[in-house]
């Protein structure tokens, strides 16, 4: 399957290559910065390249790719997923996946690969597992491991592996037992320039902290369960508990994991917590354009919108921008013509607005199109989708846990068209 | 290794070998740099005694590796340090033998007689990792020890181990092809395993070994079904592509009457219903079919095993790994009727959402989906809208999507979407959104005038680039009915002044020519200037002037004669061959000379032939006869070892292969389809029950059939349960009335077929209890009357005030309740003398059992305490181990309720052995016992012989600690050794304890609060009296009655209090803690079930078991 891994950084240096099979020299990698080279931006490069004899199939995360070399038929979905899941590994190990953090642990990456791999087949990738095979690094045991010359690699072998929930540790101790649970969901809508939601839908997910001592065995109910138009679950969740009852019962590996996702569709009315007023006009002939933009809060169920955060892309024409905000700070990155507005909270009695005007290159035509705006914020305590859970229980176990749940919604890939329609379908169609 | 790591190197390399330079940063990569010596100082310390050297050399020799640096050189250095104890150091050199040792294949030898040791360990892990880098070391020397050691590690006694083994299949196969036939016995091995660790490994051996033998996966089938969901998503997704490709070999097309259907007049939508009720679905499939025999068509009847695949892989739709919900929706896509293919699309559009590298895959297959199925996907539309933000690849994508999905009702709404796409600043996009809605017109001939309206609007965009796409679009669409579209021909005519993309300059000339009959003007003046430029034009656009030369030559010769002269002389002398030849060609043809061949009188018709519109296709058409979500589909192009997607069979190859063994309920396949589907039913559980014993607590999932009965425990179920409550709610929905006339039938189908199934058995004993409690309740009367006569024939037993009980006369009453099954059958002739005439259990097995249940009233004579009180009931017998798996043996368990005598902290299982086979069976017992901590087991004496068709029963002994978890055991006979599983009910680990009235409500003072569970329930107007629930009760838990003040229950003509609470009380076995279980009724039948317990996961469970008892 995987032949071999190589990591490579934003500026196209190779810089770590793994193998599993028989070395594959890192020349095939030319293939993909010439591909790289015809896209124009990073994320364009295709994820699966066909070279010669060899397959590339690449991930960008964290503005690194991870290039992955397969000589025959595979999924291509498999070997993406696989690579995101190094990633994440990587991540919940140094905190961050930055090429220096992978540089400064790279026996621990190396060692990482090591056990999720064998001969190009993924085996150990459940991070209870990995951490029980490889703790770690913290500085405190780096600094333990040099003094005393103990190692980072696990003493005892990976019983977790033939467990009946592999997913989870053997021999879990705490001295506070506590499960949090966040409730996430995001808003993913186009609003077009009237203010109509074009579409709009709900991805959320629950995503769990577990620090309980044992095998607790827990079930988690919702008051309104119905709402979840499509779910995915971590694997340790009963399936077919949760087809009959609706009820999530399972034995929750230990610490941070994503228990479930799920989607409201966009077939559900879909509350909107913000609206935008906008009037962003360039005239013909004129090397100046308006801009005038206000939020305000609209279905918010009382609760304050924050971290409000609006860019728009520019069009090429615009040389700079001389803007008021009303609160906030805007920049106008004269390269790239990405104009961003740090809002902040929006106050409802006193609306955010960013008005002024914007230069043109003298003699250049009126752009044709107009920019798009895409705006992030956060509503606390609340879920969007109303999604309520009920109550947790534990089994299993004798101790009582501390638990917790909070909600959130937070603004997906939330678009604000602001342009026409050009008028092509006049007749009511 | 941060900074401060680095220091803390420095120092203590200087404290302990001086010379050594330790300052480096071992990954920065700065002691590459300079002098040529540099691994001197690592040999050092790789040859010193200290670990923590030897540690900190190999850490800077993986850097190296891990920075593509040759390390090479150290390879005896590091070798040598193969069997260091230090576990980090060991793992380090692994990873340096694995990389190096192709290279220096003599000096790897060295390190191999460690491996050959590591095979032997006595720990699994150890054994493991062994064969794992023994496997991955690439020299071919080695081959042979390497096969053995994968030949032994196939048998391992560990799962894990085997797992291991199967990993190495493929590595030997690249070392050493010619190892193949080997290779292929040790999979079909590791085929057969039946655990879902080694499950996902062995298929993928066998994909990458030999996937062109389908035949080693017959016997595996139904098997690899049923594991599916509890193996680990990597091997699912392996799985599911191979069980595709079987599935497209062994089962017929299940759309391939669709059309017929369509044809008949009934809809294709009735025929197979929702998707969700598969039951109902198979009865309207079979009404359906009928129907469609009797219109003598051949009928599409889905192989249950067909059924199978589709009905287990649907659960992992809901996976989180993209690349399991793929593989499913590919296997649905491929193998599924039409009609149940739409529940895949809700999956891949959540998978939408995922990383832009999965939405690129998922929209390459979504958009082949969207071509053939195009349906399924309409009502997520809006999903596939495009954001700004976006990357391009994924825009076009989408677009493609869109396109597809547009059809008449819609369009309106993806036009209106795609007007706002070409005001994107992303130019590739828009040139994409252009041509998308040339196909929409061109697909669908109503909006085709609007469309070209709106492309001719966009001809005066600012966007050069976007006049040129526009252009080349409406060339296109102009084709499909020029005479109607003078006045857009004259505009772009036009365009020539100022448009420059060559290939919309070539676009506007073609279309010119074609129609210069439609602008007989125009054409002229354009050739005029053309002709002009014509030097300074791009080839592309040359070749087009000369086109339109050649044919306003043949259509208006007086007027352009020159000009086209003049064109041709200039291209006579072009610098670009192709224009020269094309000249020459085009001078010979058109212009009339007397050498001119025969050829120019042809000329108009070469030139202004009627030319076919083209057709706008998608690039997706046609894509999937490539299996969905594989490389080979994402590029179009067969990728090395892709295997192909066979097509459907013409005529199914025989089923009967999948059979595990020569099972009966083939001969039934003669008999008319009911009954076929009858038989066949219960098969899936069955299988279920063979996978089960190895499986984890929660494996009971994978007999998740959609249909199947809501009440899941926490804990896992067997499968037999679930057989009988499937069974229970569809004779209480439909058959209740019927039930006499069932058994009757039933039981003559019975004896029809000799060898009757176990399932049958049960299915009939389910209908006899039904009809016991019929009968029951019709006989209330006369029953408290044997009963108290029984009661009092029965003192000796015990001095028991409460008796209640099923009557049953003649035989003894305890060994009938502690009978198995078949002893039902007897209840039957008991009923019914007249109807079941043939009914004869088998009697050895009732006198063996009988000989057991005599030893069982012998031991609890002795050990009996004079308070408790047996409880009553006929006893449910377990599966253990299937006649199927056993390989003839079967074996069976029941919790017999006697205490057991050698030690009173477990749980007496009485255990029924028969053996169906034509051998007899030697030396069965229980051996290597592996348990969960704290569990004991008192094995049961070994049986020496079991001939051939025989039974013998043995008891044992469980200590299960209070919970539910099942004890995993391993039954060996003298060739064979099964892995079996005993789960007790919690009924069934407690013991009954006598308890007064008093004293129970003072415990049960004590167990208040958080110990307390109480829960309201209706009881059904025929159970209401105190004999079923006190029946209900003991039968669901071990527990004696706690009697009441009065003794009404003795002596039924004393009216009983209005309303009673029944109690009951009992210790655990193992803990001995109280459990209190009170039923009060009242009114209407209304109850309320109180149970007191101090162990909370027990009283839950309990609560439960009685509820579902009480309530059935």
């Amino acid at each position: 399957m995987i032949h071999s891994l190589f990591l490579i950084n934003a500026s196209g240096d190779i810089f770590l290559e793994k193998h599993w099979k028989s070395v594959v020299s890192r020349s095939v990698c030319d293939y993909f910065f010439e591909a790289q080279e015809r896209a124009t931006e990073p994320e364009n490069v295709p994820p699966v390249i066909p070279t010669p004899h060899h397959y590339l199939i690449s991930v960008l995360r964290h503005r690194i790719y991870f290039v992955a070399v397969i000589q025959s038929e595979v999924p291509p979905l498999f070997v993406i997923e696989f690579l995101h899941r190094v990633v994440d590994t990587f991540q919940d190990y140094f905190g961050v996946c930055t090429e220096a953090a992978i540089k400064d642990n790279v026996v621990v990456v190396y060692e990482l690969l090591e056990e999720m791999l064998d001969n190009g087949f993924p085996l150990a990738t459940e991070s209870n597992i990995l951490k029980e095979l490889i703790k770690p690094p913290t500085i405190l045991r780096t600094m333990v491991n040099t003094i005393t010359g103990s190692t980072n690699v696990g003493e005892q072998l990976p019983t977790g592996q033939l467990s009946v929930v592999p997913w989870r540790r053997t021999g879990v101790k705490y001295t506070n037992n506590e499960a949090y649970f966040d409730v996430v969901e995001e808003i993913d809508a186009i609003i077009d320039k009237s203010g109509s939601t074009i579409t709009a839908e709900i991805q959320g997910v629950i995503d769990a902290c577990v620090k309980l001592t044992g095998m607790p065995d827990l079930t988690l109910s919702f008051m309104n369960p119905r709402l979840l138009d499509d779910v995915s679950f971590h694997p340790c969740v009963r399936f077919k508990r949760w087809e009959a009852e609706r009820i999530l019962s399972f034995i929750p590996p230990d610490g941070n994991f994503r228990l479930l996702s799920y989607h409201v569709s966009s077939q559900n009315l879909v509350a909107i917590p913000v609206y935008v007023k906008h009037n962003i006009t360039f005239r013909e002939g004129s090397s100046q354009g308006r801009f005038d933009l206000t939020l305000g809060p609209k279905q918010t169920m009382g609760k304050a919108v924050e971290s409000v955060l609006v860019s728009s892309q520019l069009p090429r024409g615009v040389l700079n921008a001389n803007l008021n905000p009303s609160q906030g700070a805007y920049t106008f990155d004269p390269v790239t013509k990405l104009l961003t507005w740090d809002v902040g909270k929006i106050n409802p009695q006193k609306l955010p607005n960013l008005k002024g005007t914007m230069n043109l290159q003298a003699g250049a035509s009126k752009p044709d199109e107009n920019p798009t705006i895409n705006i992030q914020f956060k509503i606390q305590q609340m879920a969007i989708s109303g999604l309520k859970v009920n109550r947790l229980d534990m089994y299993g176990e004798k101790y009582k846990p501390f638990k917790g749940i909070k909600y959130m919604t937070k603004a997906g890939k939330f678009q604000v068209r602001t342009y026409q329609h050009f008028l092509m379908v006049q007749t009511s169609m | 290794m941060s900074a401060s790591s680095a220091f803390n190197e420095e120092k203590m390399g200087s404290s302990s070998v001086g010379e050594a330079e330790y300052a480096y940063d071992p990954v920065s990569g700065k002691i590459f740099s300079s002098d040529y010596n540099r691994h001197d100082d690592l040999k050092e310390m790789l040859d010193s005694n200290k670990d923590s050297l030897k540690l900190e050399a190999m850490k800077r020799i993986v850097a190296m590796i891990a920075r593509g640096k040759n390390a090479s050189d150290l390879f005896p250095a590091v070798v040598k340090n193969v069997a260091c104890k230090n576990i980090e150091v060991k793992k380090l050199v692994y990873v340096y033998l694995v990389r190096y040792a192709e290279e220096q294949q003599d000096l790897a030898l060295l390190s191999i007689s460690t491996f050959q040791r590591g095979l032997k360990d006595p720990n699994q892990l150890i054994r493991a990792s062994a064969l794992r880098v023994l496997s991955s070391i690439r020299v071919t020397i080695i081959v042979p020890i390497m096969m053995l050691a994968i030949k032994e590690a196939a048998s391992d006694m560990s799962p894990y181990v085997r797992k291991t083994a199967a990993h190495a299949i493929p590595k030997l196969y690249s070392l050493d092809p010619e190892q193949k036939d080997q290779l292929i016995e040790v999979i079909e091995k590791l085929l057969a395993d039946k655990t879902t660790l080694v499950a996902g490994s062995v298929v993928m051996a066998f994909e990458e070994v030999c996937p062109e033998r389908i035949d080693l996966i017959h016997k595996n089938y139904r098997k690899l079904c049923n594991l599916l969901i509890d193996v680990e998503e990597w091997g699912q997704v392996v799985i599911i592509n191979m069980l595709t490709r079987y599935a497209r070999t062994q089962f017929l097309n299940p759309n391939l009457n669709e059309s017929l259907l369509e044809d008949g007049g009934s809809g294709d939508k009735t025929f197979y219903g929702s998707d969700e009720d598969e039951d109902d679905d198979e009865k309207e499939n079979k009404e359906k079919a009928e129907a469609a025999a009797l219109a003598k068509r051949k009928p599409y009847v889905m192989d249950p095993d067909h059924r199978l695949l589709l009905r287990n892989t649907k659960p992992l739709l809901q996976s989180r790994n993209a690349a399991v919900v793929m593989a499913v929706a590919q296997l649905y896509f491929h193998l599924a009727p039409k009609a149940e293919v739409g529940v895949i699309a809700k999956a891949l559009v959540r998978l939408l959402r995922s990383h832009s590298e999965v939405q690129f895959v998922v929209l390459q297959n979504v958009a082949t989906m969207t071509i053939r199925r195009r349906g399924m996907f309409e009502p997520y539309l809006k999903s596939f809208y495009i954001r700004s933000t976006d990357p391009t690849l994924i825009k076009i994508l989408k677009l493609e999507v869109l396109t597809n999905l547009a059809n008449e009702t819609n369009i309106s709404t993806i036009l209106r979407e795609f007007q706002t796409y070409i005001k994107s600043m992303d130019k590739d996009f828009v040139a994409a959104t252009i041509q998308a809605i040339g196909r929409c017109a061109t697909n669908i001939g109503e909006v085709r005038d609007t469309c070209l309206n709106g492309l001719v609007q966009l001809l005066s965009n600012r966007d050069e680039l976007v006049v040129a796409e526009s252009v080349v679009v409406i060339k296109k669409l102009l084709q499909m009915q020029p005479e109607k579209h003078s006045d857009i021909i004259k505009h772009m005519a036009k365009l020539t002044d100022n448009i420059q993309v060559p290939m919309a300059r070539a676009s506007i000339l073609w279309l010119i020519g074609e129609y210069c009959e439609h602008v007989p003007k125009i054409a002229p003046d354009v050739l005029r200037k053309m002709a002009k430029s014509f030097t300074y034009e791009e080839d592309i656009v040359k070749l087009q002037i000369l086109n339109l030369a050649a044919k306003l030559y043949l259509t208006n010769s007086k007027q352009t004669k020159l000009l086209t002269q003049y064109v041709l002389n200039l291209a006579k002398y072009d610098q670009n061959y192709d224009i020269r030849d094309r000249a020459r060609f085009i001078r010979q043809l058109i212009v009339p000379t007397e050498k001119s061949g025969a050829l120019s009188k042809y000329a108009k018709k070469l030139f202004l032939a009627l030319k076919p519109a083209p057709v706008l296709e998608s690039p997706f058409k046609d894509r999937d006869h490539f299996q969905l979500g594989s490389l080979s589909h994402l590029l179009n192009a067969k990728a090395g070892g892709y295997q192909e997607l066979p097509d459907w069979p013409e005529a199914a190859p025989d089923p009967s292969v999948r059979n595990v063994e020569v099972p009966e309920w083939t001969k039934c396949s003669s008999r008319e389809k009911r009954k076929e589907k009858k038989v066949e039913k219960p098969f899936y559980s069955d299988s279920e029950g063979e996978s089960g014993p190895t499986e984890s607590a929660d494996s009971e999932t994978n007999s998740a059939s959609a249909s199947d009965s809501a009440s899941d425990s926490e804990q896992s179920r067997s499968s037999s349960e679930s057989e009988e409550s499937d069974e229970g709610s569809e004779s209480e929905e439909e058959k209740e009335n019927k039930n006499k006339k069932k058994v009757v039938k039933k039981a003559v189908k019975e004896s029809e077929s000799e060898q009757s199934s176990e399932e049958e058995n049960r299915k009939l004993e389910k209908k006899i209890k039904q009809q016991e409690k019929d009968s029951e309740t019709v006989s209330d009367d006369e029953e408290s009357d044997s009963e108290s006569s029984q009661s009092t024939s029965e003192d000796s037993e015990s001095e028991a005030e409460v008796k209640k009980k099923a009557p049953v006369s003649r035989t003894p009453p305890k060994p009938v309740k502690k009978e198995k099954k078949e002893m039902s059958l007897l209840d039957l002739d008991d009923f019914e003398p007249a109807t079941s005439p043939q009914v004869t259990p088998i009697s050895t097995l009732l006198s063996n059992s009988l000989v057991t249940d005599l030893e069982g009233l012998s031991l609890s004579d002795s050990v009996l305490a004079p308070s408790t009180i047996t409880p009553s009931g006929t006893l449910k017998s377990y599966e253990l181990l299937h006649r199927i798996t056993g390989e003839g043996l079967s074996v069976e368990y029941c919790f017999g309720r006697q205490p057991f005598s050698p030690d009173a902290n477990m749980v007496a299982v009485q255990l029924q052995f028969t053996n169906n086979s034509t051998s007899e069976t030697k030396n069965l017992h229980m051996k290597d016992v592996k348990l969960q901590s704290g569990m004991r087991v008192k094995e049961f004496p070994e049986i020496e012989l079991l001939p051939a068709g025989d039974t013998a029963s043995a008891v044992m002994g469980i200590d299960f600690c209070d919970s539910t978890q099942a004890a995993n055991l391993q039954l060996c006979t003298s060739t064979r050794k099964f892995f079996v599983s005993i789960q007790p009910p919690v009924g069934e680990l407690m013991r009954p304890v006598f308890l007064t009235e008093n004293e129970f409500k003072r415990e049960q003072g004590q167990l208040m609060g958080m110990n307390e569970l109480t829960e309201k329930l209706i009881l059904d107007a025929k159970y209401r009296n105190e004999h079923a629930i006190v029946q209900r009760v003991t039968t669901a838990a071990h527990l004696s009655r706690v009697p009441c003040g009065s003794d009404n229950e003795c002596s039924p003509s004393v009216p009983p209090p209005d309303h009673p609470a029944h109690r009951f009380a009992g210790r655990t076995v193992t803990s001995g803690s109280l459990v209190l279980v009170t039923v009060a009724t009242g009114e209407e039948g209304v109850a309320q079930l109180t149970v007191n317990c101090e162990k909370m996961v027990i009283g839950t469970m309990l609560v439960k078991d009685i509820l579902l008892a009480l309530t059935q």
